[in-house]
């Protein structure tokens, strides 16, 4: 198994099957000759146990991303936009080992080093997208590739996008082009609670396990307003049909995922005790064991149980002020965090309550009118939000939009000083860096330029508040991932190979 | 602070304009700019001039131009920018209001794929919200375009200014709507052989009836395809006097839609045409215009594989007339975002500015009177603080037929009423109660 974190244990007939999906043959030992055993008769660190509650038991469904090769560069006398409050113009940032080293001026570095021309030139942290469908949405937008709504019921919290990605989606490497180097993946809208999001990188990948994120927390998805009471109201002449019965759903949901959780935790408390096998038919209505052993797994419910444990973040589309309210409330009631609005059009209307709470606000600088709860929109609301001290994030939720991220956020940014808020590049540099960083619970890594953080970084061609600048080179982890001027450093997916006679390729895709 | 008053000082704030009079004051359609850099379109920058605007029309544009009277309407354009107002060459702009509310929607008919005789003006609505959002961005005139189908119907040209429909009619029925492609092949029974197959024999049974009008009547020819109303609109079409704007993006289809059009005599405008730089020389040997988004750039259906951001610049590079759109209705002000891209992809930034004006213009037939900056043409200008297409550039001032555009909206009410979140009293009584029910 290449990439897998810990001893593969698991049923053979488990193991067999993982194996035929995630081993590509490149030597390891049949994981069939391994003793199979029950993770969880066995889960004895923290660790695994916080795996076995998130749906992540036997080392599963985690990252096998390993960086590209770097090696020790230093970008000397551009203008480094830090996203941490300055702003050096002839400045050199040193990068080694996959992290920032240093950010300053007349650097020394070691021998070997190597060294590119930034004259001229500026560099930003990679941008991240908290709200993307790329993968799941994918190009060509057919119907054999739309994997983002599992629209069969108002709650499918059981579905992880990560399970829909086709790493193949020519998006991932336009928005790797633009300067994208993190990009939330989320399940769709049509439902009250969509699913689990996942957080991967630009990184070419065969698999999407290659793209993830290590360790970035997962997302939950919700849904308010009129997507989920369309979808089924209208559509399906069944719940939700109101707002308030999008709340109902919510809330009994997280009755449910209460009960749960309770049980588990519980279970975990008391010593993790089996029954012996064959028990299976001694369970009660609610799942346990009447003697108390390892309670049954429900997908949906390991889920919610996990926001419950602020494992998980919640990502909320919403787009009106008193739906945000409602959405507040219902978190209160069960005790857990909205991490960020998305697609917050009225955000502005609320955005005392969201800075005094700290939940961001995923926002679009000027989408509006496509239904009516977009129809308040401002082009002002992200310099709004910003100016009232909660984390102000533009995210696309496009494939196109994520193309443009800089300039949208450069426009959002004139929009606001238009209006007289006072709102600086660097703080408008955040809402496509810092801040989406902090919604996916990755602050500490990316999303600004400073010493320790991974070395996630664009070098534009010019300011990348001008629509004329381009993304000369992207570094993911210190390794040049994205080259403008080197055919040979610009992936690109199985899916365009020979689309196209043999004249149409390269150039401006 | 009432709105306007509010946006007067959001005006204030933004530009360093000093108008003799305030916008909306100004009884005759008069108006001077001076001292600004002008770009005419139709011939080369001039740093320092003026221009004059009398009754609606550009009288004058010039180094040492004097302005005429005493009195006149004066914009300081030192530092300032001018270009003729922006022209989108398609967007749907009074036709649709809330995009998932049907009810406000009417720029396309259901059930039948040919809907020749479809015109939009009737249902154009001059208050709809996006008019002025899209107007303070820069955008002055707008093809109102029917969508959908296989023939969508006839479109009108409209200036983003007036109260009624007839005021803000520059043109109508200047071009009509229709679409090539898998759209179009799913309307008419599901292959691109049957789209074409219709559209023959729709222009074949237009072209017979005009020369059967009277056996017609009488009852008396073969039947034919569409109703009678479908074969009359479609006359100016079979005429060349207008053109037959067709969507379309996939290579092989660009040339079906060229074939079809030389077989009948009809002038062809690509619209959107995404994969058109593959085929950009016989676009260019045929004259035929293209109407493109620049920001395209993924193969989202099998129709787009070759998209590209450099498409503009491709064809420009190879002779076709580009016109560049925003294919927006409520964010049509982005076409100046496009068109900038367009120039980071290898666009001229002469082409870009021709791309979202004069060409246009020439598209519809009415170069004439719009899409530069020349003596007797419409005196609709932008006064930029900056380069029209970089993101730190405003519009200041948008003036249509000689008068300056209010700076109010609902999106700058939205923005004054929640401007301030502790002003004492809820935001409900914030902005222009004037029009609340009720309200005197």
């Amino acid at each position: 198994m290449t990439g897998r974190r810990r001893p593969f244990r698991a049923s053979a007939l488990a193991a067999v099957a993982m194996a035929l999906v995630l081993d590509f043959g490149l030597g390891a030992t049949p994981t069939w000759a391994n003793t199979p055993q029950d993770a969880a008769s066995t889960a004895s660190d923290a660790g695994e146990i916080a795996d076995l509650l998130h749906g992540q038991r036997n080392g599963a469904w985690k990252s096998a991303y390993r960086p590209l090769a770097s090696r020790p560069t230093l970008i000397r006398g551009a203008t480094i936009m830090t996203a941490a409050g300055e702003e050096i113009e002839g400045g050199d940032l040193f990068m080694q080992g996959g992290r920032i080293f240093e950010v300053g001026r007349n650097l020394d570095v070691p021998a070997g080093t190597e060294v590119i021309d930034g004259s001229g030139r500026f560099v930003t942290p990679g941008i991240i997208d908290t709200h993307s469908h790329l993968g799941v949405s994918p190009s060509p937008s057919i119907s054999s590739t739309s994997d983002t709504n599992e629209s069969t019921d108002p709650n499918t919290a059981e579905v992880w996008a990560m399970h829909s990605v086709w790493p193949q989606d020519p998006g991932f490497t336009r928005a790797l082009a633009a300067g994208v180097t993190t990009l939330q993946i989320l399940p769709g809208s049509a439902n009250l609670i969509g699913g689990r999001g996942i957080t991967l990188k630009t990184v070419p990948g065969r698999t999407v396990q290659q793209m993830m994120f290590p360790a970035a927390p997962m997302a939950l998805k919700m849904a308010c307003g009129e997507n989920p009471k369309r979808v089924y109201g209208q559509g399906r002449q069944r719940s939700p049909r109101t707002r308030m019965g999008n709340m109902a759903g919510y809330r009994e949901a997280f009755i449910e995922a209460e009960r749960y959780r309770r049980k588990w935790d519980a279970w975990i408390e008391g010593g993790m005790k089996e029954e012996a096998a064959g028990s299976e038919d001694s369970e009660d209505a609610g799942g346990a064991r009447r003697s108390g052993g390892r309670p049954e797994r429900d997908l949906a419910k390991e889920t919610l149980a996990e926001v419950l444990r602020g494992n998980i973040f919640v990502h909320n589309h919403c787009y009106r002020a008193d739906e945000m309210a409602q959405m507040l409330d219902l978190a209160l009631e069960f005790g857990f965090r909205i991490r960020s609005f998305h697609h917050a059009i009225e955000a502005y209307k609320l955005r005392d309550l969201l800075a005094r709470d700290t939940v961001a606000a995923s926002m679009w600088v000027d989408w509006w009118g496509f239904k009516l709860e977009a129809y308040d929109a401002v082009p002002e609301n992200i310099a709004l939000v910003s100016e009232a001290g909660a984390p102000a994030i533009l995210h696309t939720d496009s494939d196109m939009g994520i193309q443009v991220m800089n300039q949208d956020a450069a426009r959002a940014m004139y929009a606001g000083r238009a209006a007289g808020i006072d709102i600086g590049r660097d703080e408008a540099l955040r809402w496509i860096t810092a801040n989406p960083a902090w919604a996916l619970g990755l602050a500490d890594r990316v999303g600004t330029l400073q010493p320790g953080k991974n070395a996630d970084l664009v070098i534009w061609s010019g300011d990348p508040f001008s629509v004329y600048s381009r993304a000369d080179q992207v570094f993911i982890d210190g390794a040049l991932i994205y080259d403008r001027s080197r055919s040979d450093i610009q992936p690109t997916t199985d899916f365009e190979l020979g689309i196209l006679p043999s004249s149409g390729g390269g150039g401006d895709r | 602070m009432t709105a306007r008053t509010f946006a007067a000082a959001l005006a204030a704030s933004a530009a360093l304009l000093l108008p003799v009079t305030r916008p909306g004051e100004l009884a005759a359609q008069d108006l001077a700019i001076v001292g600004a850099t002008v770009h005419p379109v139709s011939g080369p920058p001039i740093e320092g001039a003026t221009v004059i605007v009398r009754d609606g029309l550009i009288a004058a544009v010039g180094i040492d131009v004097p302005v005429p009277a005493e009195n006149f309407p004066v914009f300081d354009g030192r530092g300032k920018v001018v270009t003729p107002g922006f022209f989108d060459a398609g967007t749907q702009i009074g036709l649709v209001e809330i995009g998932l509310e049907r009810t406000t929607v009417d720029s396309r008919v259901e059930g039948d794929p040919v809907s020749a005789s479809f015109d939009v003006v009737d249902g154009f609505n001059p208050n709809s919200t996006l008019i002025p959002i899209n107007r303070l961005g820069g955008v002055t005139t707008t093809m109102a375009l029917p969508t959908g189908g296989l023939i969508a119907g006839q479109g009108a040209l409209i200036d983003l200014e007036g109260e009624t429909v007839e005021a803000m009619l520059v043109k109508p029925r200047a071009a009509m709507a229709a679409s090539f492609g898998p759209g179009a092949a799913a309307a008419t029974g599901g292959a691109r052989g049957a789209a074409s197959l219709r559209l023959r024999e729709v222009l074949e049974d237009a072209r017979y009836w005009a020369s059967h009008r009277e056996a017609y009547d009488r009852g008396e020819v073969r039947p034919l395809s569409v109703s009678r109303l479908d074969l009359q609109a479609l006359q100016p079409v079979l005429a060349g006097e207008i053109p037959l704007v067709v969507q379309v993006d996939r290579a092989s289809d660009i040339l079906a839609v060229l074939r079809i059009a030389e077989e009948y005599g009809v002038r062809p405008v690509i619209r959107r045409g995404t994969e058109a730089w593959m085929v950009a020389e016989q676009l260019a040997g045929r004259n035929v215009p293209v109407i493109v988004k620049p920001l395209t750039s993924l193969p989202d259906g099998f129709d787009r594989l070759g998209a590209r951001f450099d498409n503009a610049a491709i064809l420009h590079e190879a002779g076709v007339a580009v016109a560049v759109s925003s294919f927006q209705s409520h964010r049509a002000h982005n076409i100046g975002l496009e068109a900038g891209n367009a120039i980071r992809f290898g666009l001229p930034w002469e082409a870009a500015l021709r791309a979202v004006t004069l060409t246009p213009a020439e598209i519809y037939g009415v170069a004439d009177r719009y899409g530069s900056i020349e003596a007797g043409k419409v005196g609709n200008l932008v006064v930029w603080s900056g380069d029209p297409f970089e993101l730190s550039s405003r519009a200041e001032e948008v003036i249509i037929r000689g008068v300056p555009v209010p700076r109010a909206s609902r999106q700058l009410e939205l923005l004054e009423r929640y401007r301030t979140l502790d002003g004492g009293q809820p935001p409900a009584y914030r902005g222009d109660g004037d029009r609340a029910p009720g309200g005197s």
